[in-house]
């Protein structure tokens, strides 16, 4: 008879369970050893715990203080009261009502674009032969090596080129932006995608086909469905990835003269920290950073398993 | 079957296609013409000059300067992260109390592995902006405001920070500091690789080990390290282009974005420095041209020496 309690992990381990009376290598000294690894584990894990966590927590109570606390008082972690009035103001005067519309609207265009495109163009370069398809496929990796510092002078002049002709593709729009984001998320989302469609299995789609079904329905009915988890890995990369972006919007989201600036949340928070030498609004620039934390927090707090798992799965794969 | 696959294959591709070329391939090429022009980017005539850019680029002091800042973060943004991170992940999982070796994980090691990954979530401007305000360079900000009151440094002369050029073993002060923020922001994120990986490693090697009456330490190094040589090297790679984007935060940070004294420029820096303010996009496209020969071979070379056969179990 076998033990069921533990289910059988590996080979021998699970066939030969340990005789109750197997000598331990020096059992008293090694549990000895073990209580002090193990504190010294902890301490070590708290210090670097604390360090991530006490400039984010000091974060969010200078957002809580008066100015001059701020200047008085700068290392308490608890304020004297609670002003809620930064977040009013940083919200209203500082302009983040409409950068969190404008970042929405970025990302939720940019992201799903992309899973789109993506997708499509992974799966047919994956399962379809066709002459040139394994050219395309690697000017899809190539993006993944160079810098995106490289291409900034010729986007910046592209941009303004295809502006001219098409009014919303030009600078401070953004369908343009939702574009470039696209465009510069492929690599990696074709990448990706590209290997999780290779492990589907062949029968189901020949199963499809035989059935009738067109190549595009069997897509949108069959594959796509089934490499869920892929997408939803792959689809966290990209709303972090693309909720992060700043250098794109910075070189391209300029308004002309008179225009209303449209600027995602990474964009408005470095414009938030260069004026803060004319303005010295300390505690609404505190506001500022934690109202552009704080929801990013929650999420990931609440989805940590899948985000953990999408952005470590996406980097190995 | 075969009927309409052309046809639906062009259609799929299509978009994507022109779309990535428009927008990543095209300014890649054009780069290539324009470094060998002298555009100056607010007019659209260009003369032909060859390889004139490239001869200034060489003996420009501001690129050879940038270079050798990004050749130290390439190397010490990985170096550092990586250790870190192998310690805390090896802390995590073999550190708790329990008879086998190498499987047992402190308690809590979920709610350590959530907050270590807390900086990840975060865009690098932010965590720019918000070591701003720990680095100030007077009494009021954290790192300071600390160091006085424990009486480290004295309060009528706090620490610079970013805005600090005097060397610290032979490179300038504001690099350390902005390389101490890569390290705090990406170690939580390589200890949760390095632990999923140390996760999968088969726990019969680990008790075979054991047996063998090898101890913790000596497993970790001897077994467990061995069998993370994949994670490592892909580790390795992946810091490698964080350590190129470094700009961000010389960017958010910085006084004169690259300063004090160009004591921080970094290749990008210098590419936006040319193009968007002295209005040289020639030889800024040059310089791009430079990052992108300096970023294959990187990359060749990184291929090639962590490249080595594949332990399969």
């Amino acid at each position: 008879m076998s033990t069921v309690t533990t289910p059988p992990t590996s080979g021998v381990a699970g066939v030969k369970p340990a005789p109750a009376g197997k000598p331990r290598p020096t059992g008293g000294r090694a549990s000895a050893g073990d209580v002090a690894l193990s504190g010294f584990s902890h301490l070590f894990l708290l210090v670097w715990g604390a360090m991530v966590v006490l400039p984010l927590l000091w974060v969010v109570m200078s957002s809580l203080k008066s100015d001059a606390e701020i200047i008085k008082n700068p290392l308490s972690l608890i304020p004297d009261s609670l002003h809620w009035d930064n977040f009013t103001r940083a919200w209203t005067k500082g302009g983040f009502s409409g950068v969190f519309l404008d970042t929405v609207i970025i990302v939720g265009g940019g992201v799903l674009l992309t899973m789109l495109l993506g997708s499509m163009a992974a799966y047919v370069l994956a399962r379809y032969e066709f002459p040139g398809n394994r050219v395309i496929y690697y000017l899809f990796l190539a993006g993944l090596t160079l810098p995106v510092y490289m291409a900034a002078v010729p986007l910046f002049k592209g941009t303004e080129l295809l502006g001219n002709s098409i009014p919303f593709l030009g600078y401070n729009q953004y369908v343009m932006l939702i574009l470039v984001y696209t465009a510069w998320s492929l690599s990696f989302t074709i990448f990706f995608m590209h290997s999780f469609f290779r492990t589907l299995p062949t029968t189901v789609a020949e199963a499809a086909l035989v059935d009738g079904a067109s190549h595009t329905s069997l897509f949108f009915r069959v594959m796509l469905p089934m490499a869920k988890p892929g997408l939803i890995s792959i689809g966290i990369f990209n709303v972090i990835g693309q909720w992060n972006q700043w250098y794109l919007p910075v070189l391209l989201m300029q308004p002309a003269g008179g225009e209303e600036k449209h600027a995602p949340i990474a964009q408005a928070l470095i414009g938030l920290s260069v004026n803060q030498g004319y303005k010295s609004d300390w505690s609404g620039m505190f506001a500022g950073i934690t109202m552009a934390m704080l929801p990013v927090l929650a999420v990931y707090i609440i989805f940590q398993r899948q985000v953990q798992a999408g952005l470590t799965g996406s980097i190995t794969k | 079957m075969r009927h309409g696959k052309a046809r639906f294959v062009a259609s799929f591709l299509a978009v994507p296609v022109v779309l990535y070329a428009y927008y990543v391939l095209w300014p890649y090429i054009q780069d290539i013409f324009y470094s060998l022009t002298n555009w100056g980017g607010y007019s659209d005539t260009q003369e032909f000059v060859g390889l004139d850019n490239y001869v200034r680029l060489i003996h420009d002091e501001l690129i050879r300067k940038a270079f050798w800042h990004s050749v130290f973060f390439l190397v010490t943004v990985p170096v550092f992260t990586i250790a870190l991170a192998l310690l805390f992940a090896f802390l995590l999982n073999v550190g708790g109390r329990g008879s086998r070796a190498g499987v047992r994980g402190v308690w809590g090691s979920n709610v350590y592995k959530v907050i270590f990954f807390f900086p990840q979530v975060l865009s690098l401007v932010l965590i720019a902006i918000m070591w701003g305000a720990i680095y100030r360079g007077d009494g009021q900000g954290l790192l300071n405001g600390l160091l006085i009151k424990i009486g480290l440094v004295d309060a009528d002369k706090p620490l610079a920070f970013v805005a600090d050029p005097t060397p610290f073993l032979g490179v300038p002060a504001v690099l350390w500091w902005l390389l101490l923020i890569a390290v705090w922001g990406g170690t939580g994120f390589y200890m949760v690789l390095f632990s999923a990986a140390m996760q999968s490693i088969p726990k019969d090697i680990f008790e075979a080990a054991t047996l063998d009456g090898a101890s913790r330490v000596k497993t970790f190094f001897r077994v467990t390290l061995p069998l993370l040589r994949d994670s490592v090297s892909v580790a390795w790679v992946y810091l490698g282009f964080i350590a190129l984007d470094m700009y961000a935060l010389v960017y958010v940070m910085t006084p004169n974005q690259g300063g004090p004294d160009n004591a921080s420029e970094v290749f990008a820096s210098v590419i936006n420095f040319t193009a968007f303010s002295k209005g040289q996009f020639g030889y800024a496209c040059a310089i791009a041209v430079a990052l992108g020969i300096f970023t294959l071979l990187l990359a060749a070379v990184q291929l090639r020496v962590t490249r080595r056969e594949r332990i399969e179990y």
